[in-house]
């Protein structure tokens, strides 16, 4: 015989009974691992979303030189071009051209609504430096282009950030109340499985088995339950992630769009049924050896 | 053997003696006490038998002896260590030289014949290749080899006894402990079963049975008796507090 804690081998695998160890616990599991899937997909996208907006035009602000005389619009369009390339805060600036103008207003207008005699105001997109506010360039814009309006693109939105942030905390928390709840469905299942065969356990522990042995039976018979029950909540939050995303994608709104989940996300996503399935090992274990530390 | 037993295996050698109770009680709940003042030793390969009425804890005795219970007050010493203190992750390692017959065989029923008395040996990390032998040999012993892969509740009560007995001994145990292990058996059987337990026995395996079968007992040579009576121990004269050494065969 050898010596100190041995494992049980595959064949005392069969020291508890074949089949569902703990009843309806791996469907549970399955219904916590789609939510949790959708939650921390939601929450991953909307990070993306954010970061995505930030970057995209969070530091960006829009200059409107709104003089009606076309000549003095120019001349005002030119000055501030021209200051804005000299301001510490700004890295780039450029103007609109016409055609870019026509389509910006097509969808108001309609093609071939920008007539010459429309005043149109000319148009500035600057990219400031991180961090950096429209209030930086407004007293410089306002010397040399006095009709200049500046839009500061971080100001408005300011608003939809603040809404994105609160959705991915709130996924994030939905995630963590999923994991507790994953959690204590797999107590539940532990101490139901081990009343269940409780009479089984005796005998083990009378033969001189120890905890680590029984309840090694026990992890890993929960483990497979809970594998199933995550596999099969990954592959139906999956389905439903691929589903909207079609939808999105053919709504064509480049806001939307931005909350894709790219294939770093996916990646992450697939891991959640692996730690699913140790999170249930886990607290499977600690509660059955917490039981049997309650029997001699 | 288990390592770090030197000095008990030393001290239990010393004295021969594998079981000692001092002063032992136990009391289930707040009830009376069911075993009161329990003050013995039993000689390492000595053959008992524990008898008294139904009640008198027989049962609780013999719980106590195979480590399924802590008494409530007193000192037991099993193995030549004191069990009462002991920490129960150490339990496990005694419990495996200890056999059991429970009086309700408690063979696990959706494990067939064999993988029942295979039990003991692989909870102590015997190899499968190791065990197939051994495991057939005893179940053959007990006229259960054509039953091994049959399952308890298709066996009937009396092969449902000899797999209980084929799995406390298999792994050749020093203290054999067994509660009324030929009840359900016929005598003929009864008789193998207990030729069994003295070929162990002359081994060196220290039995105790608890039985009602006065010609059970009357089967054994050189026996010891321990009587229970409401919770105590008939031993009026000491013989079981201070036993003679035994005398070499």
């Amino acid at each position: 015989m050898k010596g100190g804690v041995r494992k049980f081998g595959a064949a005392d695998r069969r020291l508890l009974p074949e089949g569902r160890l703990a009843g309806p616990m791996p469907w549970v599991i399955a219904i916590m691992m789609f939510l949790t899937v959708l939650a921390a997909a939601a929450g991953l996208g909307l990070g993306g979303a954010a970061a995505s907006l930030g970057a995209d035009i969070g530091d960006r602000v829009t200059i409107q030189v709104l003089e009606p005389n076309p000549d003095r619009r120019e001349a005002e369009a030119a000055r501030a071009l021209e200051t804005l390339g000299r301001t510490p805060e700004v890295v780039s600036a450029r103007r609109l051209g016409q055609e870019e103008m026509a389509r910006l207003l097509e969808p108001w207008l309609g093609s071939g609504g920008v007539e010459a005699d429309l005043p149109i105001p000319a148009m500035i997109d600057a990219q400031l430096i991180p961090g950096a506010r429209a209030d930086a360039v407004r007293p410089r814009l306002a010397a040399v282009a006095p009709s200049a309006r500046v839009d500061d693109n971080g100001e408005w939105l300011a608003p939809l950030g603040r809404l994105i942030s609160a959705l991915k905390w709130l996924a994030i928390g939905l995630v963590l109340l999923m994991v507790g709840a994953t959690a204590a469905t797999v107590v539940l299942a532990a101490r139901a499985a081990l009343d269940t065969h409780r009479g089984t356990i005796e005998v083990l522990h009378l033969m001189g088995a120890t905890d680590v042995q029984v309840a090694r039976l026990f992890q890993r018979r929960i483990a497979l339950d809970a594998l199933f029950g995550a596999i099969i909540g990954f592959i139906g939050a999956a389905l439903a992630l691929f589903l909207v995303g079609q939808r999105i994608s053919a709504l064509g709104s480049d806001l939307i769009g931005s909350a894709s989940l790219p294939v770093l996300t996916w990646a992450a996503l697939a891991l959640l049924p692996l730690l699913g399935v140790l999170l249930a090992m886990f607290v499977a274990r600690a509660t059955i050896l917490r039981a049997l530390g309650r029997m001699l | 053997m288990e390592a770090g037993r030197g000095e008990t295996e030393a001290e239990l050698n010393q004295t021969g003696t594998i079981v000692q109770f001092d002063n032992v009680g136990l009391r289930y709940g707040t009830g009376a006490e069911t075993l009161s003042d329990l003050s013995f030793s039993l000689r390492q390969g000595g053959f008992y038998f524990l008898t008294g009425p139904s009640g008198a804890g027989k049962t609780s005795l013999l719980r106590l002896l195979y480590l399924a219970q802590r008494p409530s007050r007193g000192l037991i010493r099993l193995f030549g260590e004191d069990i009462v203190t002991m920490p129960r992750k150490r339990l496990p390692g005694f419990r495996r030289r200890i056999g059991v017959v429970f009086q309700d065989f408690r063979l696990v029923q959706h494990l067939s014949a064999f993988d029942n008395v295979a039990l003991p040996l692989r909870v102590a990390g015997v190899e499968e290749s190791d065990l197939q032998g051994p495991v057939s040999e005893m179940l053959a012993w007990v006229g259960l080899g054509h039953r091994a892969s049959a399952r308890p509740a298709t066996l009937s009560g009396g092969e449902q006894q000899r797999v209980a007995i084929a799995r406390a001994v298999i792994a050749r145990p020093e203290l054999l402990v067994a509660d009324e292990p030929t009840g359900n058996v016929d005598p003929d059987m009864a008789k193998r079963l207990l030729h069994l337990f003295d070929s162990l026995n002359k081994l060196g395996t220290t039995i105790v049975v608890a039985t009602h079968d006065l010609h059970l007992i009357s089967s054994i040579a050189g026996y010891e008796m321990l009587r229970l009576d409401r919770g105590q121990l008939l031993d009026p004269t000491g013989a079981l507090r201070h036993p003679p050494k035994r005398a070499e065969a």
